[in-house]
């Protein structure tokens, strides 16, 4: 199994690591029983995300998904960056091997919590749909998460 | 990276430099097929048989022909598992493995199992041993075989097989253990352990890959898994791998004249790993320490709130090489099912990491092993969400 030079220097030096304070939106997903859990804190300006920070614990694939789902979402409005597919992450690090694909659904539903948890913070309607990879009899190998056209 | 510090015996083990030298001959001026008539093939076939009788002897064997020459410890296993449960036309009866074996074992078992067998599976307990009273609860009027590992690959523990052997034997069943990680590295005599059947491997012991034994007590019935030619005394065909029996032979002369001295180096280089690691970051254990029948090169370590393939990766780009129980490391969901056995909580499996020792690693490697893992794992759980909760629930007792 091998891994891209994006996928490694993302996993070697993740970016925006930490929490926000006073974040406006805090997603949290994942479960320690499967290895994982990510958490996502965001500030919103505008609709959009402003500031975002990660926090994973996980194996390479989920670091570097969480690292670079960051990178994508800054500065994107909260709609975009709900859509955000764990495809187009993996498109984004050069791809993952087959076998860890499942493991980059963490990070877009991370942002996808961080993100309806500012919008009904704010009284507003979620929009993100339902956050799967908390539950615990997901499927990670279950069906691709395409957007609906 | 101008460094590679080898952490993975247990996985493989490099070709000792001697062991090369006794293969070289047979891939090229002595190339025979040891079944023909004419010298080259005499020649190649006494190797072969010279081979073997150092093998026999070096697992105190009573008769040369209880080694069967196989491509592997998988090869010997499902050769054991299969070819002793259908020994004779059998199609049905129980068989008991141990929750914790390889895979080479658990596989065929199940396929016995969907072949008109019942299979029952008995757990270690947290000490990573198989007791001998739950083997005994385990057995049943038709119980033809009994398979418990010798010792773990995982965590290294040595299951007490002359009394669990014991045990098969009173209730007619026969006794196969898969011996791959013990073979050569602790005292191991097939009279003595009481077995009927063991399965090793060549290149578990500084020999060449694709190459390994079954030891088949003489009178015991099995059905050959390869067939064809009718080698090995119709028990095993296939043309004869005289480089790797050589090979072979020569590994296992070479770990017996090594044991006593390099047996208790590698249980002092473990131990000085064991005191870095546990010594240095907390929240950390060591899976069956308590436990004293363990094998001298093995290390299983539990690093709570750091999941195993990224502590594998982040090692990797050192230059160390070791081994995780973690889900994702094997592309599964579930972690290591040894370390799930031994009672150790999922989550906390994901965290596990193997080191295993073996004739090439020095005190310079432990340490520079144990150096580079502490920032890795520091760093590893300052990223960690969950990293404090875990930290609290700990100091709270």
């Amino acid at each position: 199994m091998l891994y891209s030079d994006k996928v490694m220097d993302h996993f070697q030096n993740p970016r925006n690591v930490g929490v926000i304070e006073n974040a406006d939106g805090t997603g949290e997903v994942g479960n320690p029983i499967r290895g994982d859990v990510m958490k996502i804190t965001i500030k919103v300006e505008d609709d959009k995300v402003d500031d975002i920070m990660f926090q994973t614990l996980g194996c390479g694939t989920a670091i570097a998904t969480s690292s670079i789902v960051t990178e994508m979402a800054k500065g994107m409005t909260l709609e975009d960056a709900v859509s955000i597919t764990k495809k187009q992450v993996a498109d984004e690090l050069d791809g993952l091997p087959p076998a860890k694909m499942h493991c980059s659904v963490l990070a877009t539903d991370g942002l996808k919590a961080a993100i309806d948890d500012y919008l009904v913070k704010n009284g507003r309607e979620p929009i993100a749909g339902p956050i799967l990879s908390s539950d615990p009899d997901f499927d990670p190998h279950g069906e691709e998460d395409e957007p609906a056209e | 990276m101008d460094r590679t510090v080898y952490l993975d015996y247990a996985a493989t083990t490099p070709v000792d430099e001697n062991v090369l030298e006794a293969m070289m001959p047979f891939f090229s001026e002595r190339y025979g097929n040891a079944n023909s008539l004419y010298a080259l093939g005499r020649d190649a076939y006494t190797a072969f048989e010279d081979a073997r009788e150092r093998v026999a002897a070096l697992m105190g064997a009573t008769h040369p022909g209880e080694v069967i020459f196989t491509s592997g410890g998988t090869e010997s296993d499902n050769t054991a598992l299969i070819g002793l449960a259908t020994a004779g036309g059998r199609i049905k009866g129980h068989v008991i493995v141990s929750a914790f074996e390889h895979h080479a074992v658990l596989a065929p078992a199940e396929w016995l199992g969907k072949h008109g067998f019942t299979v029952t599976e008995v757990s270690p307990r947290t000490d990573g041993l198989i007791h001998p009273e739950d083997l005994q609860a385990a057995m049943r009027e038709d119980t033809v075989l009994v398979s418990v590992m010798h010792g773990n690959n995982e965590i290294g523990t040595i299951q007490p097989l002359r009394a669990l052997a014991d045990i098969a034997h009173a209730g007619g069943a026969l006794m196969h253990t898969d011996a791959a990680q013990t073979l050569g590295k602790i005292d191991f005599d097939v009279n003595d352990l009481g077995i009927d059947a063991a399965s090793f491997s060549s290149h578990k012991i500084y020999g060449p890959k694709g190459f390994g034994a079954l030891y088949l007590r003489k009178g015991t019935r099995i059905a050959p898994y390869m067939m064809g030619g009718g080698q090995e005394s119709k028990r095993r065909s296939g043309t004869q791998n005289v480089a790797g029996a050589v090979g072979f032979a020569r590994a296992l002369e070479i770990m017996d004249a090594e044991r006593a001295t390099e047996a208790p180096l590698l249980a002092a280089l473990r131990d000085r790993i064991v005191e870095g690691v546990l010594g240095r970051l907390e929240l950390t254990s060591l899976n069956c320490c308590e436990t004293k029948a363990r094998l001298p090169h093995i290390a299983n370590f539990i690093i709570k709130g750091v999941e195993g393939e990224a502590m594998l990766l982040h090692l990797d780009a050192k230059g160390i090489a070791v081994s995780t129980g973690s889900a994702c490391s094997s592309g599964s969901l579930k972690p290591s099912h040894v370390l799930l056995a031994i009672g150790c909580p999922q989550e906390f499996a994901h965290g596990s990491l193997r080191v295993s020792l073996g004739r090439y690693t020095t005190e310079k490697d432990a340490d520079y092993f144990v150096d580079e893992l502490i920032p890795i794992v520091e760093r590893l759980r300052s990223m960690s969400p969950l990293y404090a909760k875990i930290k609290a629930e700990h100091s709270a007792g």
